[in-house]
């Protein structure tokens, strides 16, 4: 790792106004309806000072307390996802001409350079795992590659995992090891400043930092030391394809689908979901078509419908769909789990349904009653 | 890599009314280049786009090597096979294809080939019974065996006449329910597994229709001795995006639409039969 510089605080203006200047729209994390969320900034007094999130499952409530700090969250319900790939967006239009002749058209707006700060070392990891299945595949979906050839990321280490966090077991935080063009760690009174890409490096040089001093980079890295330390939820290690499709009749897949209310939120505040649904808006002119993609769920009954069927009918084969996808199948689809271990499936699920203890006990042999 | 595209213009060029609810549609892609540039693979499938209404997967029937002949059945069962059910000859519809893998041509070749299908399931195979019966000499005897449950369903009844009358080549017909004009067996499609007279152990066996006769029939052919490498079947599930990126058409750790839709039993003997997979 390069030797970090030391931004103070009061300077964090300076990085927000030199990434505008080099043709960013920037995106930072701002508190806006009890939530962490990642909004266009225009300072950095945008940023949450002093904001924490005391999490559990199916409860978050926003802490304010009397810190200078920006970051001292773990994350909100979204970061990278909605940006790369949109909740909705249009994938091509058709105009229909008076013979009926129809004209396909891409859309192909050209989206302005991004760079979003405060993303953590588990939103990288998601966003690694996006650009596996929307880029590296047998096909490329043009429409995130042009936001993605665009992106600038300025990554902060996470130093107050919530108590839903469980990165360390996952191995993807909480510190970040690469992906991003700038690595922060906050400080009290400021910022080092790690560069991981040529256009890192570029923006770094022209902050002129001070090199920071080893004592503060020590600092810094207990301080993730210890937000590694604190977690306590677990997930088993490795591939838990065998074992979850051996254990497919389980008891507990029946008793965590009379809790779970099927309602999808795990699956659109989950970094690495990428299920979408495809669907037609047609303007009252009657001479056009808009083709349009938005985030779906393999939780709602429409998304396993073939011809007047539905595959997964049942809340329970629904549930069990998208853990064995999540932490079985994934494996073999992208060489690694679905499952970040940002927690936020746990947080912001209706009845507090928790992944880490759902598969600890469908990883145990099955007692049938 | 390739770029996700969009739809191709095609025309209706002629509509076939198979049944009260099925019926075939031959289509043309507008655009010369096009249209010279297009080929499909016997199990493939295209993305048909209706105006307004959207985008659904339909295998390909017809013959690969009458690469003019591209034709789809559809049965009207839901919001868009509805629409399209009302296209007539002149109509314009989108088509983005062809996508997924498709019958073992190159393992078929000097070999016997079984043809097992139940209901509409027999659309998938139509193109590769074209391209083995076209190409006779390269293979061994063929046996095409077709299941419905109410002997009302049957279709194309002309074809499997045209079929029958091939060298070497054997049709039966099964309905599990059927009427008092039925001259073909009365049961299960598995219970013609006694009449074949080909060897499915050594040859090919290809399969599609509904899961459970295809389980069953899978089943039945490895206890009688067929390779799990031997047996393929084609898969349905829903698609929206046909590249693998939609989410829709998982099947454990596989992409239907990119994966298959054909799969050896070999492939997927962990999951198949499984409900709710």
């Amino acid at each position: 790792m390069e030797r970090p510089g030391f931004l103070p605080r009061q300077r964090l203006d300076d990085l927000l106004a030199l990434l505008r200047s080099s043709g960013y729209r920037v995106i930072g994390p701002q508190l806006t309806g009890g939530a962490v969320v990642y909004r266009d900034i225009d300072a950095a007094s945008d940023l949450p000072a002093g904001v924490t999130v005391e999490s559990g499952p199916g409860s978050m409530r926003v802490i304010q307390q009397d810190s200078p700090r920006q970051f001292a969250w773990a994350n909100g319900p979204q970061a990278l996802k909605p940006l790369l790939f949109k909740p909705t967006e249009t994938l091509w239009q058709v105009q229909r001409d008076a013979q009926g002749q129809l004209n396909f058209a891409h859309c192909d707006e050209t989206p302005q350079a991004v760079a979003v700060i405060g993303m953590r070392a588990c939103d990288l990891a998601a966003l690694r795992i996006h650009d596996q299945h929307f880029l590296e595949g047998e096909y490329r979906d043009p429409h995130y590659a042009r936001r993605r050839e665009r992106l600038l990321l300025v990554a902060v280490n996470c130093t107050e995992p919530a108590t839903t966090c469980f990165c360390a077991s996952t191995g993807d935080g909480p510190g970040a090891s690469d992906g991003y063009d700038l690595l922060l760690d906050e400080l009290e009174d400021g910022f080092l400043v790690t560069p991981g890409s040529p256009e890192g490096r570029k923006l770094s040089a022209a902050l002129a930092l001070e090199p920071a001093p080893e004592a503060r980079c020590e600092v810094a890295r207990a301080a993730v030391e210890r937000a590694a330390a604190v977690q306590t939820r677990t997930l088993p290690p490795g591939d838990l394809f065998d074992t979850l499709f051996a254990h497919r009749d389980h008891p507990r897949w029946s008793e965590v689908a009379n809790r779970c209310l099927a309602c999808g939120n795990c699956t659109q505040v989950c970094p690495t979901c990428f299920c979408s649904r495809e669907r037609d808006e047609t303007p009252l002119d009657g001479g056009s078509s808009v083709h349009q993609r938005e985030w779906d769920s393999c939780f709602t009954e429409g998304h396993s419908y073939i011809h007047g069927l539905l595959v997964r009918a049942e809340t329970r084969q629904r549930y069990r769909q998208w853990l064995t996808h999540k932490l079985g199948s994934w494996h073999r689809q992208f060489g690694r789990s679905g499952c970040v271990g940002c927690g936020r499936c746990i947080l912001w699920c209706p009845v507090g349904i928790d992944i880490t203890e759902e598969v600890h006990v469908l990883m145990q042999e099955p007692v049938h009653d | 890599m390739t770029e996700r595209g969009i739809p191709m213009e095609a025309e209706v060029i002629a509509r076939v009314d198979e049944s009260p609810t099925i019926f075939t549609l031959s289509l043309k892609l507008v655009d010369g280049d096009q249209h010279d540039a297009y080929r499909f693979m016997p199990g493939q499938f295209n993305m048909l786009y209706l105006y307004g209404v959207g985008e659904i997967p339909i295998s390909i029937v017809g013959d690969p090597d009458q690469p003019d002949l591209l034709q789809h059945t559809f049965r009207t069962v839901g919001r868009v096979t509805r629409g399209f059910a009302r296209l007539q000859p002149g109509d314009r519809i989108g088509l983005r294809g062809p996508f997924g893998r498709g019958w073992p041509l190159e393992a078929a070749r000097n070999r016997d080939v079984l043809i097992v299908t139940g209901g509409l399931g027999c659309a998938p195979v139509v193109p590769v019974i074209n391209h083995v019966l076209h190409q006779r000499q390269q293979h061994g005897r063929v046996a095409i065996l077709q299941g419905v449950k109410h002997s009302d369903d049957f279709i194309w009844r002309g074809r499997y006449e045209q079929w029958d009358a091939e060298p070497d080549t054997q049709v039966l017909l099964a309905a599990d329910v059927a009427g008092p004009d039925w001259r073909g067996y009365r049961g299960r499609v598995t219970g013609l597994f006694e009449k074949l007279e080909l060897d499915f152990v050594n040859g090919i066996t290809m399969m599609c229709g509904p899961e459970p006769m295809m389980t069953a029939a899978g089943q039945q052919l490895l206890e009688r001795g067929a390779g799990p490498d031997r047996i393929w079947f084609s898969l349905e599930r829903n698609m929206q995006c046909a590249v693998g990126q939609c989410g829709h058409c998982l099947y454990g750790e596989k992409f239907v639409c990119r994966d298959g839709p054909v799969f050896p039993y070999s492939a997927i003997q962990h999951l198949f039969g499984v409900r709710g997979i």
